[in-house]
């Protein structure tokens, strides 16, 4: 299942934050949208999940464009993880993540367990949310994502607020689930998770598509001045590199 | 009080042309603003909703009160009346808050608009009562206003209760969207809501269940707010598991403070609007000591 925009271009609140955007994403990468504020990142992610209607293009899952597809069948393969962490009741995790299998109109037992199962939430279960920490709520809220057991899973700055060992945690998750065929797509604002976890890199600037390729190459020094307009260069070896912004 | 068949002449009477269907339509109208109470909270995402506060109710009253300045006569017009009005303030609300950006910014603006939304209903309501053509049909609008169940007969049921039931199974029914929005509004539609046909239902059921309640009843506020938070802590706290047990809890509440209002020994008797609002302010204000609290 190949999630491909073409030509997309967004406009919101009159200013246009997306132009003439084209990229084909597979299934089984985990692809990173990276670029500065501003530029386009979490619009792309949206449009890429039929969230916001777009001025121009289409997106399409398998050839088929997403508007003309009935919502629930578009949510059953396409899992979305906003930014926000927001949750208005103070649920229990099981609950939670069983809100994942609402486009299944089904119970889903099994699904909802494993998926709290590879976000290590198990002893969390039966916890109200309001008692988690950052990390176990962000943990709790990809297992919501996880229990619809999408084809392909969106995530706005899943790793934004958490520590280092949480990020991982995250990443791992993620990992598995790219490693069993599902496209991870990931808006990322920390560069060197970037190049050191994304199978793929898209670059924004100003809407557009600055560089889209494999990390080494979408994120070189020459894109990061272009994008980001800082001199950087990379430090370390490949997998384990570090950012040294001068 | 106790009626005692040896005692009172036309017993058999009074409990069943006067008492029974008080009752029955205590419980519709109780029932009714619980499950609107529930399900307005869900939508709104705001523990602090309620029908009369956020002007769903006071849009009724001005939808009947115009009915009844227009000369309608009829019931049924005046409960078509209400309805639309209840519909309408519902639509209104959503409208003005229902995109927010901001999750944060949520409560507040909601709270705010639903109370512009009430005074501005009340403002519209006060206004034809002043042009009222004349001192009776004011002084009856005005009492009726302030909400009871007195003299209410078994037509006001049969009206009242197949709509007060289609409303709570509405609002029944976006109980799962409802639930959805516990995650915020994209990630809501992401799981496949449709925010337009949500919206439809909460204008629907508030309409159906708020606008008959009014209808027979009169403004009786706090129903809908006090009701979902006791029931709330005895769910799993899901939107979903608060709708019916809201509108039995509501039936229940608004059963026992009409007998309460019939029974006490006062010189007339106490507007059960009144008395819900005597308790249901304090129950307000308690719960917004209780956030400020959990906000510090």
């Amino acid at each position: 299942m190949i999630l491909s925009c073409e030509n997309l271009s967004v406009v919101r609140q009159g200013k246009r934050v997306l132009r003439d955007l084209s990229c084909d994403l597979r299934p089984g990468d985990i692809t990173a949208i990276c670029g500065a504020n501003g530029a386009g990142k979490s619009t792309l992610l949206s449009a890429l999940g039929n969230l916001i209607a777009p001025e121009e293009g289409t997106v399409t899952l398998s050839g088929k464009p997403l508007p003309a597809m009935h919502p629930l069948t578009r949510a059953r393969n396409i899992g979305y993880l906003p930014q926000s962490a927001e949750i208005g009741w103070d649920v229990s995790v099981a609950n939670l993540v069983a809100l994942g299998r609402l486009p299944h109109r089904d119970a889903g037992a099994a699904e909802i367990k494993r998926a709290i199962h590879s976000c290590a939430m198990d002893d969390f279960a039966q916890r109200p949310v309001s008692t988690l920490s950052g990390g176990e709520k962000a943990r709790a809220l990809l297992a919501r994502v996880l229990a619809g057991e999408p084809q392909w899973i969106l995530a706005d700055e899943p790793l934004a607020a958490l520590d280092i060992a949480h990020q991982l945690a995250l990443l791992r998750v993620l990992q598995a689930e790219a490693e069993s065929g599902v496209g991870v797509v990931l808006v990322l604002h920390d560069l060197a998770l970037a190049m050191n976890h994304a199978d793929r890199v898209l670059v924004l600037r100003e809407g557009q598509l600055l560089a889209d390729g494999a990390p080494e190459d979408a994120l070189s020094p020459e894109n990061i001045a272009a994008g980001w307009g800082v001199s950087a260069r990379w430090l370390g070896e490949p997998g384990a590199r570090a950012l040294m912004v001068s | 009080m106790w009626i005692d068949p040896a005692t009172t002449p036309n017993a058999a009477l009074i409990l069943a042309e006067l008492r029974l269907p008080r009752a029955v339509l205590a419980l519709i109208v109780g029932g009714g603003l619980g499950a609107a109470g529930a399900a307005m909270q869900g939508y709104l995402r705001n523990p602090l909703a309620d029908p009369g506060l956020f002007g769903i109710a006071p849009g009724a009253a001005l939808g009947a009160v115009i009915a009844l300045y227009i000369g309608a006569s009829s019931t049924v017009l005046l409960h078509g009346f209400a309805l639309l009005g209840a519909g309408g303030a519902m639509a209104l609300l959503a409208l003005i808050a229902g995109r927010t950006a901001n999750p944060a910014h949520g409560i507040a603006l909601f709270t705010l608009s639903g109370m512009m939304i009430a005074s501005l209903a009340g403002a519209l309501t006060s206004l034809a009562i002043s042009l009222s053509p004349n001192a009776f049909a004011m002084s009856s609008i005005v009492t009726w206003l302030m909400g009871a169940l007195t003299d209410r007969g078994w037509s006001d049921v049969t009206l009242a209760a197949p709509l007060t039931l289609a409303g709570v199974l509405v609002l029944w029914r976006a109980g799962r969207s409802l639930d959805a929005l516990t995650l915020g509004e994209e990630a809501a539609r992401s799981l496949g809501v449709n925010p337009r046909a949500l919206m439809a239902l909460m204008v629907l059921g508030t309409g159906l269940t708020v606008g008959s309640g009014v209808a027979v009843a009169g403004i009786i506020g706090f129903v809908g707010l006090i009701v979902p938070h006791l029931v709330r802590p005895l769910t799993d706290k899901r939107p979903s598991s608060l709708i019916v047990p809201s509108a039995l809890a509501g039936a229940l509440l608004v059963l026992v403070a009409d007998v309460v209002c019939r029974i006490l020994p006062l010189v007339t008797e106490l507007r059960l609007g009144i008395a819900l609002s005597l308790i249901g302010a304090p129950f307000f204000l308690m719960l917004l000591l209780r956030m400020r609290r959990g906000l510090a």
